[in-house]
């Protein structure tokens, strides 16, 4: 599977990303019928709820990327994982400022503190919120990437925990998506299926995107210091997120610092 | 139970689909960014390798000393 997703190039990722959110929206707007009970409002649920989900697993993912990182100490797994976090960030913002709008239009509110399910992912998102602040508070990049995944496995633990309890508890007004009770009707359930596909296939290559950035400029970091260090062109200030170069984990693995 | 109030649909729906398209839109103009600096260092690079005062004082594979030793077996053959 891994091979597989290493061989699509990054054009051809995003070409299928666009085909697949083009026809999961024509689904939603032109094929799926309007819900009996919101109407025409229910179509933020296409973008909301997949959105969500795809947030939610990308924190898991994140934190397997860290154990792979913890496990062999090369720093692409310590890059893979950090750039997860960031774009399920991303995703947690829309998630908030989407559920937000549908629950004004359908609740009259903007946001309902009683509703587990709000307030839950709520914490989540501030949770990782706090990844940022503790990974730049550390220079040591070796000791920053080793507390980084620490903190990723931990919080990607959490997640799932969290999705249970949320389902254990009493709902007050957010609907449960695959619940036991009603659920989908078929024409729904297939928009949402391919907009939940679209928005995985979104995060992939969104994913990918920013890991070839990293490498990209990883690389002329190298091509600098073969240069002559001082003789190159002033570095304006950059980020200290990690980098992921093929050299950073070939020196680790033969013990140079 | 919180009142259901179902109004204005459509400003809603489409107000969340724009939230999330900026959303995207900011994204990809800071990747876009990023990108451009990555482009306009590498073009500094480029033009700093093909200079010839900025060739590395080292000597990779120790290809001066070579010639050295090639120049010196000539000119002892020569005599």
């Amino acid at each position: 599977m891994a091979t597989l997703l290493r061989s699509i190039t990054l054009r051809r990722l995003a070409i299928a990303t666009v085909v697949v959110l083009g026809a999961g929206y024509a689904l939603a707007f032109l094929h799926a019928p309007e819900d009996a009970d919101q109407g025409f409002i229910q179509k933020i649920f296409y973008l909301h709820v997949p959105l969500a989900i795809v947030a939610l697993v990308g924190f898991i993912v994140a934190g397997l990327f860290a154990i792979q990182h913890l496990r062999t100490g090369d720093s692409k797994w310590d890059a893979r994982s950090y750039v997860s976090i960031h774009l399920s960030v991303i995703f947690g913002v829309g998630v908030l400022l989407t559920g937000a709008i549908w629950a004004k239009g359908s609740w009259g509110v903007w946001w309902e503190w009683r509703e587990p399910t709000l307030v839950s992912f709520l914490i989540v998102f501030l949770l990782y919120a706090t990844y940022y602040p503790l990974r730049y508070a550390i220079e040591d990049r070796e000791r920053q990437g080793r507390y980084a995944s620490v903190f990723a496995i931990t919080a990607g633990a959490f997640v799932p925990l969290n999705f249970a309890a949320v389902r254990a508890a009493q709902p007050l007004v957010h609907p449960r998506t695959f619940s036991d009770a009603g659920g989908l009707p078929g024409s729904m359930l297939l928009a949402f299926l391919v907009c939940l596909a679209g928005m995985a296939l979104l995060w992939v290559t969104l994913v990918r995107f920013e890991l070839a950035s990293k490498q990209a400029s990883g690389d002329l970091k190298r091509i600098r210091r073969a240069l002559g260090g001082d003789g190159g062109p002033p570095t304006p200030a950059r980020s200290i997120a990690p980098v992921a170069t093929s050299a950073m984990s070939s020196m680790r693995a033969e013990g140079k610092p | 139970m919180i009142p259901l109030a179902i109004e204005n649909s459509d400003r809603y729906v489409g107000g969340a689909y724009l939230v999330f398209l900026l959303l995207l839109l900011i994204y990809v103009a800071i990747m876009a960014a990023k990108l451009q600096r990555i482009q306009r260092d590498l073009g500094s690079l480029a033009e700093l390798a093909e200079r010839p005062d900025a060739r590395p004082e080292r000597d990779v594979g120790q290809l001066r000393g070579r010639e050295q030793e090639i120049e010196a077996v000539r000119q002892g053959g020569q005599r």
